[in-house]
């Protein structure tokens, strides 16, 4: 006869009630992990889906993900230039956030040459972006239907295809446009801005005493020229030809002054230790106290429970039972309440991990290692009851 | 009569609580001998030392002097015998009755008496036929099923009873055991122990200062004071 079940079978609502909550508390330890893992995954999304080699950025930067990095977008074709380099294409990011329907829309939008690589990976409803300007494809995360059009800078542009779940680093859904659409909301100026820039360069440029009126005219066109223009990206990547030297490609655009190019290894390294690290070690942090609340939550109703059976112990240990079937009762209750609190943990995370803003990725590997720490905090949690078990003495079975 | 014919055999048992000046003896010297199926009271009021008798005879007390012989085994001589198993003795040779019972309230009826034959190793349905035959013989058949919160403070009694005598024991201690019932069923619970120290052929000591119920005794042991004063054969 298990006396664990059958104490458990009669207390059956307060067992049931105390493991719905620990159930409960193990499913946030558990999306604590899955949220962690998502970090990880978002970090890297942009990165993976790019499948790039080499990432060119603006010298003494760490890169787009990281700081401002500017470079121009003429650069690809250097890039390409070099033996080695497969093909390179230039890429513009940048964080937008926008009143949609009365509510904030906030997305990363990137910029790529529809004739080079780093658009979206899938389409996973309606098209690619075929002309050059005024089309999106979006992430389905942005919620947003085919043919709705949003204003970005000084446009309109109309979503044409939705595909999967992109993110940026910080979590924000990713929607994609073409490159020059992409340097105009990113760069270029209103009318009023032009108008403004062209006036206080010719004003500067009267005050020169030794230009003539048509060098002035003249200097005037071409200054304005340079700072109206969008040719600038925030990175090129770039892949290799098959049998490429990573190493020598990289040392010879090192060479070259205000790049640096950087490894695959090399921007994960930014993007999962420097930017998420803080954010890792904070759920970390909570995962620990979150256990440990688990194990003194465990530790107290066991402790309770064992309390609650003072005289059913003592009358066990006077009719003889051995140590063994008290300890083993005890701890069976305590397994069995972390086992069925996992369970529901479980099946909870399961069921909403989908609906939750940020991605959640459970791994088998983190699951399975909780499991185990929920069975090692169990017995060390039932290691408090069984400790005052065995001090009860079988005499306290007689008297009132 | 031969030792070993004795169920029980106390000789100059003494208790003594604590040391030096805060030594108290709750029981000294008692000495005497109860023959199987021999039904002996040890009558007297709270504090005189009765439940220290009893525990020092059922292996929960270590005696501080004297001898205790439990059916011809040698369990204490100035202190327990050395090696004894006494979860194994009390298990097997001795069956407790409390005052209230102290049935495990998440057993029914019938797991309340197996779990006392589980503990000593018989199988679960070895059990299961051993603790319906003891209940159905306590006139407990209908009640197999029931848990203690359901049962009279009687029957809740009985179920204690088939479960004191669920491993045959040779001694059956008991404590208080018609203290919380009314006259009748006190009385029914005392008819009850004399048929069956008859029939089982065990000896049954009962701790009371329930005066209603010494008619039902062979043998009453008047304690005092940590003393045997007085013993009254009926």
């Amino acid at each position: 006869m298990n006396l664990a079940i059958r104490d458990i079978r009669y207390h059956r609502g307060r067992f049931i009630l105390t493991s719905i909550g620990l159930g409960l508390l193990l499913g946030v330890v558990m999306s604590m992990g899955g949220i962690y893992r998502g970090l990880f995954a978002d970090a890297l999304t942009i990165l993976n889906i790019t499948k790039a080699d080499i990432w060119v950025v603006q010298q003494d930067t760490n890169g787009p993900f990281a700081e401002n990095s500017r470079i121009p977008e003429d650069i690809k074709y250097r890039i390409k230039a070099v033996p080695g380099v497969a093909e390179a294409s230039p890429l513009s990011f940048q964080t937008i956030q926008i009143d949609r329907m009365g509510k904030p829309l906030r997305f990363f939008l990137i910029g790529y040459d529809l004739n080079g690589f780093g658009g979206p990976p899938v389409i996973m409803a309606g098209r690619n972006i075929r002309q050059k300007h005024y089309e999106m494809v979006v992430a389905k995360g942005m919620k947003m239907e085919i043919g709705e059009k949003i204003r970005l800078g000084l446009h309109e542009y109309t979503v044409v295809g939705i595909t999967g779940k992109v993110v940026s680093s910080s979590g924000d859904p990713a929607a994609f446009v073409s490159l020059s659409d992409a340097q105009d909301i990113q760069f270029k100026k209103d009318n009023d801005a032009i108008r403004n820039d062209r006036e206080r360069i010719g004003a500067n440029l009267a005050g020169i005493q030794s230009l003539s009126p048509v060098q002035a005219k003249f200097l005037q066109k071409n200054i304005s020229g340079i700072t109206e223009s969008t040719h600038t990206v925030n990175t090129v990547v770039a892949r290799l030809a098959p049998g490429a030297n990573l190493n020598e490609i990289q040392e010879r655009i090192r060479r070259w002054n205000h790049f640096k190019p950087l490894s695959v290894e090399e921007q994960t390294k930014i993007l999962t230790k420097g930017m998420i690290e803080k954010a890792r070690m904070q759920l970390g942090l909570f995962r620990i106290i979150l256990l440990v609340i688990s194990a003194v939550i465990i530790s107290l109703i066991i402790y309770t429970s064992t309390l609650d059976k003072i005289k059913v112990i003592a009358t066990l240990k006077l009719i003889g039972s051995q140590n063994r079937v008290i300890v083993g009762m005890i701890l069976q209750q305590s397994l069995l309440m972390g086992v069925i609190a996992y369970g529901i943990g479980y099946v909870l995370i399961l069921s909403t991990y989908e609906k939750f803003p940020r991605r959640i990725v459970l791994e088998p590997f983190d699951l399975q290692m909780l499991f185990v720490i929920v069975v090692a905090i169990c017995m060390i949690a039932s290691f408090v009851g069984i400790r005052k078990a065995l001090k009860v003495e079988p005499a306290e079975a007689l008297g009132g | 009569m031969d030792k070993s014919m004795y169920a029980i055999e106390v000789d100059k048992l003494t208790k003594i609580y604590g040391k030096g000046e805060t030594a108290v003896t709750a029981i000294a010297d008692a000495t005497f001998q109860i023959k199987p199926g021999e039904l002996v009271a040890i009558l007297g009021p709270s504090g005189s030392g009765k439940t220290t008798l009893l525990t020092s005879i059922g292996l929960i007390n270590e005696p501080t002097h004297g001898k205790v012989v439990i059916d011809g085994a040698m369990v204490a001589d100035e202190g327990w015998t050395p090696g004894l198993d006494l979860k194994r003795l009390r298990r097997e040779k001795l069956g407790f009755i409390f005052q209230h019972h102290n049935l495990i309230p998440f057993l029914n009826a019938l797991e309340n008496v197996m779990v006392a034959l589980e503990i000593n190793h018989l199988s679960g349905a070895e059990a299961k036929n051993r603790a319906t035959e003891l209940l159905i013989s306590l006139k407990l058949g209908h009640r197999l099923n029931n848990y203690p919160t359901a049962l009279s403070g009687g029957e809740a009694q009985r179920v204690a009873i088939a479960r004191a005598l669920a491993n045959k024991p040779k001694v059956i201690l008991a404590d208080e055991p018609t203290a919380a019932l009314d006259t009748e069923n006190g009385k029914n619970v005392m008819d009850l122990l004399k048929k069956l120290a008859v029939e089982n052929h065990s000896a049954i000591l009962v701790v009371t200062h329930d005066h209603r119920m010494v008619e039902g005794f062979d043998r009453i042991f008047q304690v005092s004071d940590g003393r045997i004063t007085s013993e009254v054969c009926n």
